[in-house]
């Protein structure tokens, strides 16, 4: 195989993990790594750096259209950062310590219970009956647009929320992916904020979360350019076509159908992992 | 304490128009990134032939002996604008990489900028603090 035929194959199924990413939101990250390491057979440490650039690229890059609907909400996205960014950088230390092994491991439980959260069924937004010491002092609250005009919300049980969202950055850095699933999980389940400005606001944190990885990634050498190009063009690409198919069409089908590849590809890891293929 | 804060609270419109500043600058940033990393990437293939990078196997920084042209990782920031003298394709990329990991942090620096405008105390500090861990990140990629 030569670099030309090499690298197209790469940008090829990358278009493909970032259309399922768009398509599941779950992000490309978390369906580039294994094709990467299990199909391609690339090092799980240049498969995750490369992986890491896609997720700043698509975080970044769907964030104008996800402000346009006035869902996100800054301060609570900030806040929480400091949360994601500590917890990336324990995260990315932690990928020198462990063995890939232990890390195809953790990743193919996090693929599983991605695919889980995804047909999990949303709680109904609930008008918050009191508000907290910390949300008031923090002013964690907002309102968002609904069929019956605006609604005001308030942030609940912040503290777990934050916890939470170290884990995510944990995850993210130790990964390399964005972890959304698990920053809404803090959002939308903890701190009882309504599903939309959970998941808007997840993804405007990704790419700060990602960035607080990048630093030590590229002093570890896990970020080579020649991969992390076609890696980045690929599911970024596929995650603005994906997001144009999401407004157009329903797609509870192929929602179905992407969640069983992920469920696949999350045994595979564990099985890969365990009989030490990885 | 807090009732200064609420005196100040800014409104859902300032805030607003703040996100959609930040938007417009991630998108560019993003662009700007893409481009630079598809020149880079043309510029590597010019040379169809050349063999895959080995990335089967992990080569820590440092461990030269079986570099590739185009399969050796970034270093350090530093080293990416030293690569760049050569204006070799992978440089290029890096150097695509290295304003794409920019992007993020620079939203931070808009939203410091933004709170401190609406004279946001609390969460110009916030702000900050998120600011001074990825700045500390970035310091281990010198």
């Amino acid at each position: 195989m030569t670099i030309l035929t090499f690298t197209l194959a790469i940008f090829g199924t990358s278009i493909v993990a970032g259309l399922l990413g768009a398509l599941t939101g779950l992000g490309g990250g978390v369906v580039v790594v294994p094709v990467l390491a299990l199909v391609f057979h690339v090092d799980l440490r240049y498969a995750i750096g490369a992986s890491l650039i896609s997720v700043i690229a698509t975080s970044s890059g769907a964030a104008a259209a996800y402000v346009r609907e006035g869902f996100s909400n800054i301060r609570v996205g900030m806040f929480l950062e400091i949360a994601t960014t500590l917890g990336a950088m324990v995260g990315a230390y932690l990928t020198a310590m462990v063995s890939t092994k232990a890390i195809g491991i953790v990743f193919g439980i996090v693929l599983l219970y991605s695919a889980i959260s995804s047909f999990r069924d949303r709680h109904e937004d609930v008008t918050p009956e009191h508000t907290g010491r910390l949300a008031d002092r923090l002013r964690l609250k907002g309102e968002y647009p609904t069929s019956t005009g605006l609604k005001a919300y308030v942030a609940q049980r912040v503290p777990a929320g934050f916890g939470i969202m170290f884990l995510a950055g944990g995850l993210s850095g130790l990964l390399g992916i964005g972890s959304g699933a698990v920053k809404v999980l803090a959002m939308d389940k903890a701190m009882r904020l309504p599903f939309k400005v959970s998941t808007t606001t997840s993804n405007f944190m990704i790419g700060v979360t990602a960035a607080a990885s990048a630093g030590i990634y590229i002093s570890r050498g896990y970020i080579m350019p020649s991969l992390a190009m076609p890696v980045m063009l690929g599911v970024l690409g596929g995650s603005l076509i994906g997001s144009r198919i999401l407004i157009r069409a329903r797609v509870s089908t192929l929602r179905m159908l992407f969640a069983v590849v992920i469920v696949a590809l999350g045994i595979e890891m564990i099985y890969s992992s365990l009989t030490g293929r990885l | 304490m807090t009732e200064a804060i609420h005196k100040h609270a800014p409104t859902a419109e300032q805030d607003q128009r703040l996100e959609v500043a930040i938007a417009t600058l991630l998108r560019i940033g993003v662009i700007a990134a893409a481009v630079l990393v598809a020149i880079g990437g043309v510029l590597v293939l010019r040379h169809p032939e050349a063999p895959v990078p080995n990335y089967h196997v992990f080569h820590a920084p440092g461990d030269r002996s079986s570099a590739i042209a185009t399969g050796t990782p970034m270093h350090s920031i530093g080293g990416v604008f030293r690569r760049l003298r050569h204006g070799s394709g992978a440089s290029i990329i890096d150097l695509g990489l290295l304003v794409l990991i920019a992007t993020p942090i620079a939203r931070v620096v808009f939203a410091i900028v933004g709170f401190a405008r609406e004279h946001d105390t609390l969460y110009t500090v916030i702000s900050l603090i998120v600011l001074a861990i990825l700045v500390v990140s970035l310091m281990h990629g010198r």
